[in-house]
């Protein structure tokens, strides 16, 4: 596993943490989570947090069967989690997996033009969730976004002004920044990228396909 | 069976749940935890009815997944407080929530007892620490986990501006932090 130089920002981990970010941030967050140590370890503290929080806050009675209840609801589903399969050298981490229906090898891709091709998952909570194949050698267009862009790599890498990001990394976007990301040659750059607005392309072209690419 | 006098010992009364289905262990976490997770989800905007419903079946999945607490990671609280945010998630955001996939390496199968009590300790210092705050910063750390709201919400509630927000629940965070060395 190649070091991963770019991570979650501490903010985005205590929302995960804290539960109140829309589906597909966490989504995002729990696969890069799910190959990256450095992050875990921190959200596993803001967890830790957050179990603070409930042991000191406020109590409220519990109604008077409530006990003899739950243990009707034990007894009436002897639920067993049953256990995700792991799969050796996969290139999505399955909790990205449990989206797609599948690794790799099973997203459904439409073209999105300048042979980039894309797949949305669905998710709830207002944000968007989607895949990007970007062809070795080939620069996304130019773009900016109303709200917070997440753009996570999982296969091949791109390069963004001064940065690399390669399996692993994430590149976190502002409303303020105008990024350009190019794939590195050598084999397609596959990214996850969660946006909280759609994105505006820059183009008049590509400002009026907009709505039709459902970006 | 009442609760312990050390707030670490939850951990043995979870193992005497997974390993023997100890209902007494259970009734004891049930009569300290419950309570306070219906009242983290009325805090988040349920009814009473649903966080007495949803507190429940929070309970009812730790016994059921009672085989998967793992004492070296989380501590009892800890854990309890993740099956109820993502109850919360579930049953009042609608929402799924994607869990991650453990590393290649992890979770080890034999954990040191050494290192589980040291995040028992860790736990217990961190929630001694939150004590310590000046009230304001510890209502902003827990209207960031107890709200079902975002920092543009706490604006609104609070009247302060989204940049003083987040800068004052870093300040409290740092304070934390600091409390924590
Ligand atoms: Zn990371």
């Amino acid at each position: 596993m190649t070091k991963i130089e770019h991570h979650l920002s501490e903010q985005m981990l205590m929302a995960h943490a804290a539960g109140t970010l829309p589906e597909a941030f966490d989504v995002l967050i729990a696969t890069h989570i799910s190959l990256c140590d450095t992050c875990r370890v921190l959200l596993e503290t803001y967890e830790t947090l957050g179990g603070a929080v409930l042991d000191a806050g406020e109590e409220c009675a519990m109604g008077s069967d409530a006990l003899t209840a739950t243990l009707a609801r034990i007894e009436a589903a002897p639920a067993d989690v049953p256990a995700r399969p792991r799969i050796r050298d996969a290139v999505f981490p399955a909790p990205l997996r449990d989206y797609v229906g599948g690794d790799a090898d099973a997203v459904r891709w439409r073209p999105l033009g300048g042979g980039v091709r894309q797949a949305r998952l669905k998710t709830a909570g207002g944000a968007t969730l989607r895949l990007l194949n970007i062809p070795a050698g080939t620069a996304v267009p130019d773009h900016g976004h109303r709200g917070t862009e997440l753009t996570l790599v999982l296969q091949g890498a791109f390069r963004d002004a001064d940065d690399r990001f390669a399996r692993g990394d994430v590149e976190t976007a502002n409303a303020d920044l105008h990024h350009h990301p190019v794939a590195e040659a050598g084999v397609d750059c596959i990214c996850l990228a969660a946006t909280d607005a759609p994105l505006k392309f820059d183009g008049l072209i590509q400002r009026i396909a907009q709505p039709f690419l459902g970006i | 069976m009442t609760a312990p006098k050390d707030p670490a010992d939850w951990t043995a009364y979870v193992i005497r749940i997974r390993d023997h289905r100890d209902r007494a262990a259970f009734a004891a976490v049930f009569a300290h935890f419950a309570p306070r997770v219906k009242g983290f989800l009325m805090g988040s905007g349920a009814s009473e009815s649903l966080a007495e419903e949803c507190a429940q079946e929070v309970m009812a999945t730790l016994w059921h997944k009672a085989h998967l607490f793992d004492p070296k990671r989380a501590a009892v609280s800890t854990w309890i407080y993740t099956i109820a945010r993502n109850k919360r998630i579930d049953a009042i955001r609608k929402q799924r929530r994607p869990e991650p996939e453990d590393l290649p390496w992890g979770p080890e199968a034999d954990p040191a007892p050494e290192d589980a009590i040291a995040l028992q300790q860790e736990t217990e210092r961190l929630k001694t620490a939150l004590d310590t705050l000046p009230e304001t910063q510890r209502a902003l750390i827990q209207s960031a986990y107890f709200g079902d709201q975002t920092h543009t919400q706490i604006a609104l509630d609070t009247g302060l501006p989204l940049g003083t927000i987040k800068s004052r629940l870093r300040l409290a965070l740092e304070r934390l932090r600091h409390a924590m060395q």
